[in-house]
């Protein structure tokens, strides 16, 4: 089954990212990843850029709304995802509550929805 | 003056409520084998002494009123579902006993019927301790699902299926039979570990949620002790859990640094907790078997020993765990036995131990990656103790012990 981590960050862990290459935090990071690979549950996953480079846009009346900024306007915000293949919920679980992000921030735990609704989807 | 003694009643009705839930629930379904309509009975008796107990005073017996109340209130939902024709004779029974019986002060204790009922081979293994911790301590779900790292939802539903399973299966209120005793026995101490490992693992967590559980782990050991005196496994499990508890003010330095065992300071244990350990643990060795829990509780006994003589028995250790692998191998007790083996004849040996086993059920399991890069590391095999170190920081699930690794990796 496949599993998305949605990790959410607060400001402060955000502003770690400009921290050098050998920074703890970075790190705890990087030897997350390896153990996911490690144990050959990792599908994919990406780090998203800070929420402020983020623009909104929405469809009303026939017209663009554009916004400056994040969709949601919330303390803790999006900062990236990883794809996991693990054999249940348990086990999404248990490796959201050994990633860094969820010592800080949060981390959401969400299925991916079942193959064949994704190929309807896409077409 | 009221206000005062209203708060004082609900400070007798909540201490009185966990004494008895595990007692009164135990004894509610050991006839009727339907722990959930017990425990809806013993909430709405609660109910009933909150509303009259301030009212009327806490009566004499609050247990034996709790219990009369609680029948009271199944008679009347089994009357509900009066459809079900199977309920027609324990409704008879349960109307005789409250006949014969309004202030009964004296019932069997059936706590240790309940506890074999919960961890029954034919109930899911992984609900054997949240089992317990609700039907016999009377936690709630949502407090369980956080311990065990599980939606609240799913817990409850999970428990909901549990219970059904114990009402429709025809799993047996009963001490299991001398043949199958020991067996029985050691998945309810198994279960009982879980809870205090549950509790251990996360004691460093911000809320109080792991360190409440170990404490209700070792509250279960005494009741279930109390329940069969003289049983060494559980001796051996209680002196295993009070071996750990009493080195709790000492795992963690004043500013919430990871501090591992070899190095915490002794004087931080607690002795009476290790003096308490250690009777548990003699009277145990006493009956010549020594099983699981007491072999993990000598492991425990022998790092104790450096608050009385300074240094640790690493031999004695190796050994403990060689017995321990011998009863069945798992890659907990390989990894220790690794450990302890380096400690004792040095690291390659133990580096030898951890390279049999199989790589790809450590993969996920992370005491195994923090001894193997450790070793790695006296060894001087720089890069390979990276990458260990790497994989033992992943898998950490606390903040604490996932900075000690970043710091020891250098």
């Amino acid at each position: 089954m496949q599993f998305a981590l949605m990790i959410y960050h607060t400001p402060e862990e955000f502003a770690m990212r400009t921290k050098d290459y050998d920074d703890p935090h970075l790190g705890a990071w990087r030897a997350y990843y390896k153990a996911l690979v490690g144990a050959r549950v990792y599908v994919g996953g990406e780090a998203l850029e800070v929420p402020e480079t983020g623009t909104t846009v929405r469809l009303r009346e026939g017209k663009h709304r554009v916004q400056d900024g994040p969709y949601a306007d919330t303390k803790e915000q999006l900062a990236g995802f990883i794809i996991l293949e693990v054999p249940s919920v348990d086990a999404a679980l248990e490796w959201a509550a050994r990633c860094p992000g969820a010592s800080i921030g949060a981390v959401e735990v969400r299925p991916l929805a079942p193959e064949a609704k994704r190929r309807g989807f896409t077409g | 003056m009221n206000g005062i003694k209203r708060e004082d009643t609900h400070r007798t009705i909540e201490r009185v409520a966990r004494e008895s839930y595990g007692r009164l629930v135990a004894y509610l379904s050991a006839h009727t084998h339907d722990v959930a309509a017990a425990e809806d009975a013993f909430g709405n008796a609660l109910v009933s002494a909150l509303a009259s107990w301030p009212r009327d005073g806490v009566p004499e017996n609050p247990e034996a009123w709790l219990l009369t109340a609680a029948r009271h209130s199944l008679i009347d939902v089994i009357r509900h579902q009066r459809v079900v024709l199977e309920s027609e004779p324990t409704l008879v029974l349960l109307k005789e006993n409250v006949a014969e019986a309004p202030l009964l002060t004296e019932f069997p204790d059936e706590r240790l019927k309940l506890l074999f009922v919960c961890a029954h081979p034919a109930i899911d293994p992984a609900m054997h301790t949240p089992l317990m911790l609700q039907t016999v301590l009377g936690l709630d779900a949502a407090r369980i699902a956080q311990a065990f790292l599980i939606a609240p939802k799913t817990m409850g539903q999970r428990l909901f299926r549990a219970k059904t399973k114990i009402r429709s299966g025809g799993i047996p209120f009963e001490i299991p039979q001398e043949r199958d005793l020991p067996e029985r026995l050691e998945a309810v101490l198994e279960a009982i570990y879980a809870a205090f490992g549950i509790g251990w693992d996360d004691m460093d967590g911000a809320d109080q949620r792991g360190r409440d559980l170990a404490e209700e782990a070792i509250w279960l050991a005494r009741v279930l002790l109390q329940l069969m005196p003289g049983e060494a496994e559980i001796q051996g499990l209680l002196a295993l859990m009070l071996h750990c508890e009493a080195r709790r003010p000492a795992r963690r330095a004043p500013d919430g640094r990871y501090v591992p065992l070899s190095a915490q300071d002794p004087k931080q244990w607690s002795l009476p907790l290790i003096e308490e350990a250690e009777r548990h643990l003699a009277e145990a060795f006493k009956h010549g078997r020594a099983g699981r829990f007491q072999l993990e509780a000598a492991i425990q006994s022998a790092h104790a020993e450096r608050a009385r003589t300074g240094r640790i028995d690493w031999k004695a250790i190796a050994w403990f765990y060689e017995q321990l692998n011998r009863l069945a191998p798992t890659i907990g007790r390989r990894t220790g036995y690794a450990a302890a083996l380096a400690e004792a004849n040095g690291a390659e040996q133990g580096l030898a131990v951890l390279d049999a086993i199989d790589q790809d059920a450590v993969s996920n399991y992370q005491p195994y990656w923090a001894v193997r890069a450790h070793l790695l590391q006296l060894l001087s095999k720089g890069p390979e103790a990276q990458h260990a170190y790497d994989r033992a920081i992943g898998l950490a699930e606390d903040p604490a012990l996932r900075e000690f690794l970043i710091q020891k990796r250098g």
